[in-house]
């Protein structure tokens, strides 16, 4: 293994790990998003709090983005990224290969 | 820069400067209809000159060179993915991360902001996340101040001639960061509280969001770092084009 394999095997590691020894340790926590928190904050702080303005497709479908739907939608977002990342990097290490190949 | 270009950049440069100046009145993602109208346009016009000079930035870097378009796509892709994954924190709240500082590091703040605002308008339309109402808010935390100071980090580290994956790593993390501080803010701005007023507001605000934060802005730091290793071993050339592996590399062979 060469040393930025090593380096960037332990790196993922400690980003995994960060992320999941919360969900392990804080077993009673609801993990609520922090976006919430704000909003409960401001009516901490003003009071009742109706916002003036409601999301674009909140409004259309008439409610809330039902749960499923969104996790949906949080997932194209990540796909879309993750695809791109994947297509051009593919396109970097093949290029690579050949290279070196042509050099021998 | 065509002239045209400039007399636009400054003429909304000077517009926000105006907004600026007059008693600033006025928040990661705040959520749609939680900032009271003028906050929301006088966060928009300040953004605008960023926008422009992102715009031209941009144009004039796929006109130089046509293969700086991969390494902008890519940095535009992790700025996708990163902020769409919400992670569990140390707090027992979820909270995402921005993802902008890799493309500040390669194509320098200006750029990032086109790219940011494009997942922010994602978000704001499709997953009620964020919103339209406080679009421009966000896109200048996220967008335009997160990047600068991933970018003022990296020149420093630079200048200090630290480790090139260190000073990446403490660029990502303190542009995530200081996003939120800068919504904090934005909030406190918006939401005085009655006793402490602004600063006040901005503690309790900050206290919300910091600490989870914090440990978000490391996997940030270190994602960031993987993806840039990944592109040192094979995305020579363009990483040459960016004129980031010029100066200290060279020096080093």
């Amino acid at each position: 293994m060469s040393r930025n394999t090593k380096t960037v095997l332990i790196l993922i590691a400690a980003a995994v790990l960060i992320a999941a020894v919360p969900l392990f340790v804080l077993k009673d926590a609801e993990f609520g998003g922090s976006d919430d928190a704000g909003s409960v904050m401001v009516e901490e702080i003003q009071g009742e709090y109706t916002p003036w303005f409601t999301p674009v497709l909140e409004s259309a479908l008439g409610g809330e983005i039902p749960g499923e739907v969104e996790s949906l939608i949080f997932c194209v977002q990540t796909g879309i990224g993750a695809g791109v990342i994947a297509f051009f990097m593919g396109r970097f290490v093949e290029r690579k290969k050949w290279e070196s190949d042509e050099r021998y | 820069m065509t002239k045209k270009e400039k007399i636009l950049l400054k003429a909304s440069a000077a517009f926000a400067a105006l907004f600026a100046v007059a008693p600033a009145a006025n928040a990661m993602h705040i959520m749609e209809g939680y900032l009271p109208a003028g906050y929301c346009v006088a966060w928009g016009l300040v953004c605008l000159p960023f926008l422009i000079a992102g715009f031209i930035s941009l144009r004039n870097k796929v006109k130089e060179n046509r293969r700086s378009m991969t390494l902008i796509a890519m940095s535009g892709a992790f700025i996708f993915v990163i902020s769409s994954l919400k992670i569990p924190s140390a707090t027992g709240s979820c909270s995402h991360m921005t993802g902008t500082g890799l493309g500040a590091i390669l194509f320098g703040p200006s750029a990032v902001g086109i790219l940011g605002i494009i997942v922010l308008i994602f978000q704001a339309v499709l997953l009620a996340h964020g919103g339209l109402t406080t679009l421009g808010a966000n896109t200048f935390s996220m967008a335009v101040a997160g990047p600068l100071v991933s970018f003022g980090i990296y020149k420093l580290c630079g200048k200090l001639k630290a480790n090139r994956r260190v000073s990446v790593f403490l660029a990502a993390f303190m542009g995530d960061l200081f996003t939120y501080c800068v919504t904090s803010l934005q909030l406190a701005l918006a939401y005085p509280s009655e006793s402490g007023g602004v600063m006040a507001s901005a503690v309790k605000f900050l206290g919300v969001f910091a600490p989870t934060q914090l440990p978000l802005a490391v996997i940030e730091g270190i994602l960031t770092v993987v993806l840039v290793i990944g592109l040192e071993s094979y995305a020579g050339p363009e990483l040459n084009n960016t004129g980031f592996l010029s100066g200290r590399e060279k020096e080093a062979r």
